[in-house]
């Protein structure tokens, strides 16, 4: 069965196409990266998927069902920012998700409940890494931190896709490749179908067991309002090998730049225009 | 070092601060010293001495008509009005700021109409409250929650409106439903925020206050500032007015502090 169908789908604003004729099946358990220029419509799509816009033409099925109009459980998210609440505590921010499911209009949960609830919490922020930091308010934690915390929130409500906007695009390099491994965990560990937007190509290839871009075919001034932007590529990515975690480091490849560069050379100058004594 | 680098340090920032007002007492003491010499009977600028003789008999001693002491009583009498309209006018503000904000039906609904009449001048009604409510507490604690309530709604719906789309869409894929957003995600968003517009509406509070205090009353502070005008009785109008400078002022500070004890992630999350 697949998890998500993209049924001839359009999305216009007024006379401006954004996403043309989109066709996608994408299977359960699956990893999309969604990979394309800025402003090519990966965020629009992305949208559609959570329910936040309707396609103007066409339909998405969740499970073989129409998607709900409106973002619910079964689409968790992940955004690069805010995606905590900055007023809850570390633990409250995980907590919420069960508070919401099980409790009524007053979203809280008490005695026996909220501490079912608490011990979950805790078991799956030890899992992100969190532990020990459950009494502090999200701006005392690192953007990695919060990240992980997000996660973390999206987890603890059990959705069938989770969906994530550039979700480390702001965070280094290192904290960056930490919270990949921690990705690849959640997706192995539970029963999850991602769709995760990046312009990050290795971060894509590194996680994505689909990788698909998105470009506008037509990219004249005058074509840009008429024609959408369509599925350039589709590249499934070979299925992860045994995962060789390094266990030291290890120079594993070493690459020269050519052409070489060599500290006040002339040659670098003269090609910048600078004025370098010819001789 | 160029002047925009150049920052006092703590004891010198007290310094300067204390600095104006220092400058202000002493010009006003010099200037009641060449009046009173000249004319030792001058009632426009009385000396120290003179105020503080009258505000102790206003403050220690029952006053002969009443038998209430006099500063007591109009603090009293003025507070409550005050602390009642601004309360009432908060808790209005509270829930019908986060409704317009969170629901784009009432939004559509009662926006335009709030934009309307908080431009009406509140003052412009006062006789018309004294008309219908008569001269009494309520028309008092009315002028002030009318020309209160309609800024802060307003306040409180574009503050809700700030609260980053991201989470509301959280909330959503989190299953929450609409009234659990609003409890659970504004509301608490919004209290810290709210404290910080009441902060803003005390002065206009105590203007209507003294306004209607003014017109008709028989005690406050407002009340017995234009009574005693009539008597050119300098002496009792300038302590009476540094007085509610110093209770604005005390009141403003207690919601400051207020917001920073019970909000600690509040400070936190506008420092980051």
């Amino acid at each position: 069965m697949n998890a998500i169908v993209f049924d001839k789908v359009w999305k216009e604003y007024g006379d401006h196409v954004v996403l043309e004729q989109i066709n996608l099946e994408i299977e359960t358990r699956s990893f999309v990266a969604l990979v394309g220029p800025s402003g090519c419509g990966k965020t629009t799509f992305l949208r559609l998927l959570l329910g936040e816009e309707r396609p103007t033409r066409g339909s998405i099925l969740v499970e073989g069902v129409p998607l709900k109009a409106e973002p619910d459980a079964d689409r968790g998210v992940v955004f690069q920012r805010y995606s905590v609440f900055p007023h809850l505590t570390v633990l409250g921010n995980v907590i919420i998700g069960r508070e919401f499911e099980k409790a009524g209009a007053l979203g809280r949960l008490f005695g026996r409940a909220r501490k079912q609830a608490e011990d979950d919490a805790r078991e799956l922020l030890t899992a992100v890494g969190l532990a020990g930091q459950e009494a502090k308010y999200p701006a005392a934690l690192s953007g990695g931190m919060q990240q992980r915390l997000a996660l973390a929130q999206a987890i603890m409500r059990r959705p069938k896709v989770l969906l994530l906007d550039e979700p480390f695009g702001a965070l280094d390099p290192g904290i960056r490749s930490d919270i990949h491994v921690l990705m690849r965990r959640i997706w192995n560990e539970s029963s999850l179908t991602v769709v995760m937007v990046t312009h990050d190509l290795s971060e894509a290839f590194e996680l994505g067991t689909r990788i698909i871009a998105f470009e506008r075919p037509r990219n004249r001034p005058e074509e840009l309002e008429r024609y959408g932007v369509r599925l350039s590529a589709d590249i499934p990515t070979p299925p992860p090998t045994a995962p060789a975690l390094p266990k030291g480091a290890t120079i594993t490849k070493d690459i020269e730049i050519w052409p070489k560069k060599v500290a006040g050379s002339p040659g670098v100058l003269t090609r910048h225009g600078h004025s370098a004594p010819r001789s | 070092m160029r002047a925009i680098n150049y920052r006092p340090d703590k004891t010198w920032r007290l310094a300067l601060a204390f600095l104006p007002f220092a400058l202000l007492i002493l010009t006003y003491i010099i200037a009641s010293d060449i009046r009173l010499t000249e004319n030792p009977n001058d009632k426009l600028l009385p000396s120290f001495a003179k105020m503080g003789e009258t505000i102790d008999a206003y403050a220690m001693k029952p006053d002969t008509r009443t038998g209430d002491h006099l500063l007591w009583a109009d603090t009293s009498a003025s507070l409550t009005r005050l602390i009642a309209g601004l309360a009432i006018s908060t808790a209005i503000a509270l829930v019908l700021g986060i409704v317009i904000g969170v629901l784009p039906v009432m939004s559509a609904t009662l926006g335009p109409v709030v934009a309307v009449l908080s431009m009406v001048p509140p003052l412009a009604l006062l006789p018309i409250l004294f008309i219908v409510m008569g001269l009494g507490e309520a028309s008092k604690i009315t002028l002030i929650v009318v020309g209160t309530s309609l800024k802060l709604i307003r306040d409180i719906a574009l503050r809700v409106e700030d609260i980053p789309r991201e989470q509301l869409i959280k909330a959503q894929t989190l299953g929450a439903s609409t009234p659990q957003i609003a409890l659970r995600v504004v509301l608490p968003q919004i209290l810290p925020r709210l404290i910080d517009s009441v902060r803003l509406e005390i002065g206009p509070a105590w203007l209507f206050l003294i306004a209607a205090e003014a017109i008709a009353a028989d005690s406050g502070l407002g009340y017995r500032i234009f009574l005693v005008r009539r008597y050119l009785s300098m002496d009792v109008i300038l302590p009476y007015v540094a007085w509610i400078t110093l209770l604005a002022f005390l009141m403003d500070l207690s919601l400051r502090l207020l917001q920073r004890k019970s909000f600690p992630w509040f400070a936190e999350a506008r420092a980051a």
